[in-house]
């Protein structure tokens, strides 16, 4: 197989940032293609800068490679410039361990952590020159596989993905790739859809090819009602239907019915059938499953990876090496999607974390460990962990990092543990909700005295700033409860002035717009708007800048509600949402993610010319029925939908639920589902000492930076 | 309430001048993207490195005139402070296995504190498209030769710079002055009315300018 990097080299002297697509990083593994059996493209649909940091990547990437009948190489997609010229030159995407066209590969398998990574997609696949549409896919193309926790709803992007992996990947990409090596020593039976059928029937994946969606039939008289955000009655059993609907926050919906749209061949009248729900959808091959289940790993400790991580040349956003402590997360916190997709909780053994921090700083000569998990200071043993790592490395020059925003005084201690060293890192607590009413409706259990406890031992012990996370939007929220955000602040001001005696307190406030997001007891709720969201803010704003004693102590920060609403529409769209997708990037939208190339005007009138007017508000404001037929319920992550739609009326009750791990079961539905249940500990273990003795130190000098290999 | 100062670390007992190549792909590395490199490599090494004191500390290590980002080098030179004494073969060899391919470690020489040749000169060798024997001759025989820097939006006087400019096959070799105002090989590129994304520039050397040559100091 030839490379492509003759043809690459000249047009990198022109690009910014070159060294990103040179690949030949330590840890790379480079394989013969043609030996290879089963050749797998992994694919970050966003820059190298931020894809090559993803741990799912990292980890399918020494899963995949460590079969010698197996090769993965990577590849990300390419920055505009390079794009371009590319484009101009012939050169298809390439893999960056020997530039090899993706296209020659036997699968493109892409992870999806954020919905705003479609349009890279799209982007990626034309410029391998692998047709966007499933269905156009003939015998050489790649599968094109998604994975990620953007894929417990992958509908948007169905028609442009062979097939879907749910839940975790170590398992299911091994059992793929040895259905694939089985598929093609077998001479490919059934073609290409022979293979997907067997995947489809095995379990192993979903495959959107493989289900017809039905829309509900809309009468004529309330046509233009079922683009509203209000739509009550759609759908609804006894056939009735409901016009009356109110406008608010700004919302603007053609009422007649009629929407003008913009072809290809000019601006023309077109007569757009309104939007309607699902009414079904049903498997359209033999013994394909009416729902498909995500995949669960147990046993985290007989996985210890990444060991030996790739070591970014470029630089990249995260530089250090990160072990999961544990995966899944019971705390219950509503808005919160991979808390709900990723259950039950199961933790690496405080053994398995010391080996693998061991071989991991080893392997690759980073000096930063991250402990990551949705919520680290949770692990049965972190006090453990903490205090063997600190010992450990104390005077190596090895930092510890814990991301951990749980609002209680013991996370305080553990920062204080692992910053033991010298270096001090942020203090970072997220009440998510500003007000204690709202605290309980998300099922964030923490109170505002919690709260101001936790900064006062934050500022006892030498903090003179923490950082809060909030969120604006959500269901039930008032005005009231953004400046309960601002008193809140106050008080951490107040209380650190009076503690550390000196007014040199700060108090950072960030504030994201909250994204209702599919498996979540909030998958029903309507989106606030951009305009509430931004009007939120302002009254916010206005109210920190009113505080004269703590106002300047106080650095708000936030963005505007507009792109919220965009990944809402992709957060919950169903199939028709495609077409939306594929015209924002043939008007030139890609990295959406990135500020510089998001245009929320670009996606509103798409979403207008496409599906009609008002459809971005069907998709987003628009809060669904209990019986609505949900685009992901025939994707199943466990949950109980009963269950889910229960603890949405106990959130608008501010009814709480605790967690399992601590307080017995609340019959969510998933160890029940899969067969599984929670693992933790405590072990009783201890971090096994490093195997390198512990070098002398001279006597009176301080001790040497201490080796950690 | 103040933080008390960390203790003071001791200084290296032994220093160490290490001459490197960046070649192949890795020219497209920034010496930011090098030093990175470096570092991990050193601790994969395990090269027991001195530390700078106070709140955070980093490795002993120095950087002599690194090469723009986009062209290769055979003499690039880096200084680093030991906290405990290694032969030189075995630091070579460490940290060669522990580099990514296109950095090479090819000498190095114990630093003894006696004073070092002064870093006068680069000299480097440039393969171009075309012929450029006659703009040679042209901008040799001129006093002054100002091109703009478009991304600076500056003019910079390439003519002083120049100690010997010369057409070899497939190019030229340039011998330049190291002082301020840096005159680099694009800037003499664009003199010779060349695009530098055209053009491969590779350091030769670097060092003291001595009868008409540049001397290494390693």
């Amino acid at each position: 197989m030839r490379s492509l990097f003759p043809q690459l080299e000249p047009l990198l002297a022109r690009v910014s940032k070159p060294v990103q697509y040179v690949g030949g990083e330590v840890n790379s593994v480079s394989k013969d293609f043609d030996a290879a059996e089963v050749r797998v493209a992994l694919m970050y649909p966003d820059t190298y800068a931020v894809g090559q940091p993803n741990q799912g990547l990292a980890i399918l990437y020494e899963i995949l490679n460590g079969e010698d009948w197996c090769l993965a190489e990577r590849t990300f997609t390419i920055w505009p410039d390079l794009a371009e010229l590319m484009r101009s030159s012939g050169i298809p995407q390439f893999t960056w361990e020997n530039h090899l066209p993706v296209r020659d590969f036997d699968v493109l398998a892409v992870s999806f952590s954020t919905e705003l990574g479609y349009t890279n997609l799209l982007e990626t696949l034309d410029l391998s020159g692998i047709p966007l549409h499933s269905r156009d896919r003939g015998s050489d193309d790649p599968l094109v596989i998604g994975g990620g926790h953007a894929m417990f709803n992958p509908e948007p992007v169905a028609d442009f993905l062979d097939a879907v992996v749910l839940g975790d990947g170590e398992e299911a990409s091994l059992e793929l790739a040895r259905r694939i090596r089985t598929w093609k020593r077998d001479g490919r039976p059934g073609g290409r859809e022979g293979l997907l059928l067997s995947l489809a029937q095995g379990e192993l994946a979903y495959v959107p090819a493989f289900y017809d969606i039905t829309y509900a039939p809309i009468s004529s008289s309330c046509a233009s009602a079922a683009q509203s955000q209000d739509l009550t009655q759609v759908g609804a059993p006894n056939g009735e239907r409901s016009c009356d609907f109110a406008l608010d926050d700004g919302v603007k919906v053609a009422l007649d019915g009629e929407v003008k749209v913009a072809l290809d061949d000019g601006v023309g009248v077109a007569q757009r059938p309104p939007l309607s729900p699902i009414q079904s959808v049903t498997p359209n091959r033999p013994g394909v499953p009416a729902t498909v289940g995500k995949h669960t790993l147990m046993d985290l400790d007989n996985w210890p990876l990444p060991a030996r991580p790739i070591v970014p040349l470029s630089e990249t956003v995260h530089e250090r090496y990160s072990v999961e402590i544990f995966r899944g997360c019971t705390r219950g916190c509503r808005f919160c999607q991979a808390g709900m997709v990723t259950r039950p909780v199961r933790e690496r053994g405080i053994e398995t974390i010391g080996k693998m921090v061991e071989t991991g700083l080893c392997s690759t000569g980073l000096d930063e460990v991250g402990l990551l998990s949705l919520s680290s200071a949770d692990h049965s043993e972190i006090k453990e962990i903490a205090a063997g790592l600190a010992d450990r490395y104390a005077g190596s020059q090895v930092s510890l990092s814990l991301p951990s925003t749980r609002v209680d005084a013991f996370n305080v201690d553990l920062a204080q543990e692992l910053n033991r060293g010298g270096r001090r890192s942020g203090l970072t607590f997220a009440p998510e909700g500003g007000s204690e009413r709202m605290r309980a409706v998300i099922n964030k259990m923490v109170t505002e005295d919690d709260l101001i406890r936790t900064c006062e031992t934050a500022f006892g012990n030498g903090w003179r700033s923490v950082k809060l996370y909030f969120m604006c939007g959500l269901p039930t929220e008032t005005d009231d409860d953004l400046l309960a955000i601002a008193a809140l602040a106050a008080r951490v001001i107040e209380t650190g002035r009076r503690v550390t005696g000196t007014r040199d307190i700060h108090c950072t406030i960030s504030i994201g717009g909250f994204v209702p997001k599919p498996h979540t007891p909030f998958q029903w709720v309507g989106q606030a708007s951009a305009e509430t969201i931004d009007h939120r803010l302002t009254v916010l704003k206005q109210a920190v800048i009113a505080d004269r004693r703590y106002g300047k102590a106080i650095n708000l920060r936030f963005a505007p509600g507009k792109p919220g609403i965009i990944e809402g529409l992709l957060a919950r769209g169903d199939r028709r949402v495609g077409a939306v997708i594929e015209e924002v990037w043939r008007r030139g939208g890609k990295f959406d993610g990135w500020h510089e190339h998001f245009s929320y005007d670009r996606w509103a009138e798409a979403v207008k010319d496409v599906l009609g007017e008002g459809a971005l508000e069907w998709y987003t404001l628009r809060e669904r029925k209990r019986s609505e037929v949900l685009p992901w319920d025939h994707l199943d992550a466990g949950l109980d939908r009963d269950w889910l739609w229960q603890d949405y009326q106990d959130a608008i009750a501010g009814a709480e639920v605790y967690d399992c791990r601590w307080d017995g079961c609340n019959d969510c539905g998933v160890c029940d589902t899969f067969g599984t249940d929670i693992q933790i500990g405590p072990t009783g273990r201890k971090l096994l000492p490093l195997t390198v003795a512990p070098a002398k130190a001279p006597v009176g000098a301080a001790p040497r930076a201490k080796e950690v290999c | 309430m103040a933080r008390k100062q960390p203790p003071q670390q001791p200084p290296p007992v032994q220093r160490v001048r290490l001459r490197y190549a960046k070649r192949g792909n890795l020219r497209f590395s920034s010496s930011r993207d090098f030093s990175r490199a470096f570092e991990r490599a050193l601790r994969r090494a395990s090269i027991p490195m001195a530390f700078s004191s106070g709140f955070s500390p980093h490795p002993r290590i120095s950087y002599l005139n690194a090469v723009p980002t986009g062209m290769s080098s055979e003499a690039e030179f880096v200084d680093i402070g030991l906290a405990e004494n290694r032969e030189i073969p075995q630091i070579v060899d460490g940290l060669n296995s522990a580099l990514p391919t296109g950095y090479r470690i090819l000498a190095a020489r114990e630093l003894d504190g006696s004073p070092e040749l002064p870093m006068e000169a680069s000299k480097w060798l440039i393969a171009t498209p075309g012929d450029v024997s006659a703009q040679i001759a042209e901008l040799n025989a001129a006093q002054t030769w100002v091109v703009r820097r478009e991304e600076k939006n500056r003019d910079v006087d390439v003519r002083p710079a120049i100690l010997s400019l010369v057409p070899v096959e497939g190019g030229f070799e340039l011998i330049s002055k190291l002082e301020a105002p840096l005159v680099r090989p694009d800037d003499v590129l664009r003199a010779l009315g060349v695009d530098p994304a055209l053009a491969s520039c590779k350091r030769l050397e670097q060092g003291a300018y001595v009868n008409g040559d540049v001397v290494s100091p390693l």
